[in-house]
């Protein structure tokens, strides 16, 4: 495979995840709105940290309103990240590598552009934006299904799932992360219905809410949550679960060309983490340089991959 | 009746239905408009989620756009189609053989049929190409030769495509779609398959590796990138192949070599179907200002170490000055007189065909030598008076830019309106394979129609569109 068609391959998946993550984010945002009547616009500001997208909103913004949050975090091209940005860089990885792409993934791909473009043309009204956010995850899915079920087992099956998870991980890893405080042991003794909200939204963030209660029934404890989040084997979107994936595909790519490389050690490393220790042991060890540490590993993996399958010259 | 001044290729001159197309006629007449509107709607929608779609330079907003596609087929008989190949396989044959001997002996210069100066003062030729002798013997691998057709068993080449014809997975998609859309039509007409174009392009490719290759030969496709105009086909093509598609970066030389950047390191090419220009395939050797080519390439080529196809400076056979002299080259390669016919043509660098033109550009077609895609063109009997004299000046500062044609009139073949059937001119891209194995065409190729009612120009930059082209089993 090209060394350019691993990459393309890489980002294309990076970014349909990340869409999806953003516009889960953005329907965190605005249940959490309407839901709580004393709400402030804050809010909003606070989904934008977990979506790396605050500080550039603020740098073209004087406030944060809600529409203007939300049309940030959905459409505007300035944003790199917005649902609309990362479906259209998505789509150009696509047909830069659409040869390795089953003929079904690539329509899939460019229906779920062609869609996206259209609904997104305009401001989402507040009325249609529940309509909107379940297009981008329906349109998204058919990607996912179509990749799933089409597309060969070999490197280029490999490096779409190593770009989905790790932008995964980096997604959950920074949403803990702005909320960490929530989370922590001082702050659950209290039980203020505030830290309830804040919970329930880390939850919602990523889809997890139905997963925790089969797990640890109803009652949400910050400690539960963390664990749940960061070591669960079983949570799709947990830490340790993309962890996982990562060092797998790259053990694949390994047994496929017969080689090794120090990404290899990386992401074993990595995985090692969450193995080793369990949620007691990194409360005490602190959650946010935990997470910060995984946050900086991830970066470095991404980077030794690039070169490891030669991305770019 | 009347008789008409064109010839419709479905009702001939005299409104009497052709025998191509009684079939075709038959089922149109029991079909509802209503349902043909919806099905031309359902193509597009199938096209646009295909992604056949061709970029347009110079505007962001739409920068891909549909060719238009006509859902009413272009029928040409199994009889017609013998005698147009045996014409075409005779043309291409002398293109290649006038191309080694441009670059050799040229013996034809020699000979006094064409003036040396045309070969040497042409930016076409290129003198790196001089006693290079490329793999196989093949200089175009792939040529689209442009037809018009003028009456019954009246064909002209327009044009050879030498370099780089495009337009091959337009006539596959054509085809596809309407398999899709109408099966019943295929049921009841026996139309000669164009699908094995790939493998036969694969094949044929292979077959022209250098002399050092094991039978498994490694092929790619070299495209300048994703914001190239016809992006969308050189993906299709490497995809239908099973070939990487690759771009300059991602090529360089390596132990002699070409070789392109995997995951696992550097892999050696063998046959580079490049869909880029001479000027920018090699930095080193051509335009040193070119980010897409790769530096030194035309040493390993010269080496003979790889195949590059089209060779490069192959656009002095397709050169609008040099197609004057066709039937001249075809008939000193061939020993024989061309079976397919030129358009009559006025070379402007001659001071009696100037003269001529100059006194008759209300009648006449006149193009840029060099020009290609109907720019700088003018359509005399179409222009305004302010258009020619505007013209008239271009022609007299450079005489030698241009060439000149009579208006042929092109046939017609009915498109679908919201009314029903209308005609419409078209012409016609064969697609050429040559290798040392053989020439083998494509039956078909791709029909361009221009979509406005009486208008001449069909390229797809000015609002052309696209057939399906089926040549019947007889």
């Amino acid at each position: 495979m090209l060394g350019k068609t691993a990459n393309g391959l890489f980002w294309m998946y990076r970014y349909i995840e990340r869409a999806e993550n953003t516009s889960r984010l953005v329907e965190t945002g605005q249940r959490i709105a309407l839901t709580r009547l004393d709400s402030p616009d804050d809010e909003w500001h606070s989904v934008m940290q977990t979506a790396g997208v605050a500080k550039a909103y603020n740098r073209s913004h004087d406030a944060v309103t809600k529409e203007a949050a939300i049309d940030w975090m959905l459409r505007a091209k300035e944003n790199p990240s917005s649902v609309l940005s990362a479906i259209s860089s998505a789509r150009q990885n696509a047909r830069v590598v659409r040869t390795a792409l089953t003929h079904d993934v690539w329509e899939a791909m460019n229906g779920c552009y062609m869609a996206l473009k259209d609904v997104l043309a305009r401001r989402v009204n507040e009325r249609d934006l529940p309509a909107v956010i379940d297009l981008i995850k329906e349109r998204t899915a058919l990607v996912r299904g179509t990749t799933q079920g089409t597309l060969l087992r070999n490197d280029i099956f490999n490096f779409a799932r190593i770009g989905t998870f790790l932008e995964r991980a980096d997604n959950i890893a920074r949403i803990l992360d702005v909320k960490y405080y929530v989370l922590l042991p001082s702050v659950y003794s209290v039980g203020s219905s505030i830290d309830n909200v804040q919970w329930e939204t880390i939850l919602r963030a990523v889809s997890a809410r139905g997963g925790y209660r089969m797990v640890h029934g109803s009652q949400a404890s910050p400690r539960d949550i963390a664990q749940f989040l960061v070591l669960d084997r079983k949570m799709p979107r947990s830490l340790e679960f993309s962890v996982t994936k990562i060092r797998d595909n790259l053990e694949y790519l390994a047994l496929d060309y017969g080689e090794r490389h120090r990404s290899h050690e990386l992401a074993e490393s990595l995985k090692q983490r969450f193995t080793a220790h369990d949620i007691d042991a990194i409360f005490d060890y602190g959650l946010h340089e935990f997470l910060q540490d995984v946050l900086g590993s991830l970066n470095e993996l991404g980077q030794q991959i690039e070169k490891d399958y030669r991305f770019y010259e | 009746m009347n008789e008409s001044q064109t010839f419709d290729e479905m009702w001939g001159r005299e409104q009497v239905l052709r025998s191509p197309y009684e079939r075709f006629h038959e089922w149109f007449e029991g079909e509802d408009i209503a349902r043909l509107r919806a099905k031309q709607r359902e193509a597009e929608e199938v096209f646009r989620l295909t992604g056949i779609t061709f970029n347009v330079y110079g505007r962001a907003e739409a920068e891909e756009r549909l060719i238009p596609f006509d859902i009413i087929p272009r029928i040409i008989s199994g009889r017609e189609w013998q005698k147009l190949s045996r014409g075409i396989e005779q043309r291409v044959q002398a293109i290649n053989a006038f191309l080694y001997d441009i670059y050799h002996r040229q013996e034809i210069v020699k000979a006094g049929r064409i003036p040396q100066e045309m070969i040497s003062r042409n930016d076409a030729f290129l003198p790196q190409m001089i006693g290079v002798k490329p793999p196989g013997g093949v200089y175009t691998h792939i040529v689209g030769i442009d037809l018009v057709r003028t009456d019954d068993n009246e064909f002209y080449v327009l044009e050879d495509n030498a370099r780089t014809p495009s337009g091959v997975s337009y006539m596959l998609e054509n085809r596809e779609t309407m398999l899709q859309m109408f099966p019943e039509l295929f049921s009841r007409n026996r139309v000669q398959p164009v699908q094995t174009y790939p493998l036969d392009l694969r094949r044929s490719l292979a077959a022209c590796a250098p002399g050092d290759v094991d039978e498994k030969p490694t092929i790619a496709v070299l495209t300048p990138g994703i914001h190239n105009s016809a992006y969308f086909e050189h993906a299709f093509l490497a995809d239908q192949m099973g070939v990487e598609l690759v771009e300059g970066q991602d090529l360089r030389i390596v132990g002699g070599k070409v070789a392109m950047r995997t995951t696992e390191g550097y892999r050696p090419i063998d046959v580079l179907y490049r869909r880029v220009d001479d000027d920018f395939l090699d930095p080193l050797n051509f335009n040193p200002d070119s980010a897409l080519g790769i530096p030194g390439i035309m040493d390993v080529y010269r080496a003979g170490r790889i195949t590059i196809a089209n060779a490069p400076g192959t656009g002095i056979a397709d050169d609008k000055a040099i197609y004057s002299y066709m039937p001249d080259i075809v008939e000193f390669y061939t020993g024989e007189k061309a079976i397919l016919e030129n358009v009559p043509t006025w070379r402007c660098s001659e001071p009696e065909a100037l003269a001529y033109v100059l006194d008759n550009l209300h009648d006449l077609v006149v193009k840029e030598v060099h020009g290609s895609g109907g720019y700088g063109m003018l359509i005399g009997p179409t222009s305004s008076k302010k258009e020619i004299a505007a013209f008239r000046d271009k022609l007299k500062a450079k005489p030698g830019n241009y060439i000149a044609q009579p208006t042929l009139s092109l046939s017609t073949v009915p498109i679908f309106t919201q009314k029903g059937l209308a005609p419409r001119h078209v012409d016609l891209r064969p697609f050429v394979l040559v290798s040392p194995a053989g020439i083998k065409i494509t039956p078909g190729g791709l029909t361009r129609v221009a979509l406005k009612k009486g208008s001449l120009v069909v390229n797809s930059s000015q609002g052309g569109g696209t057939k399906d082209t089926w040549v019947l089993e007889d």
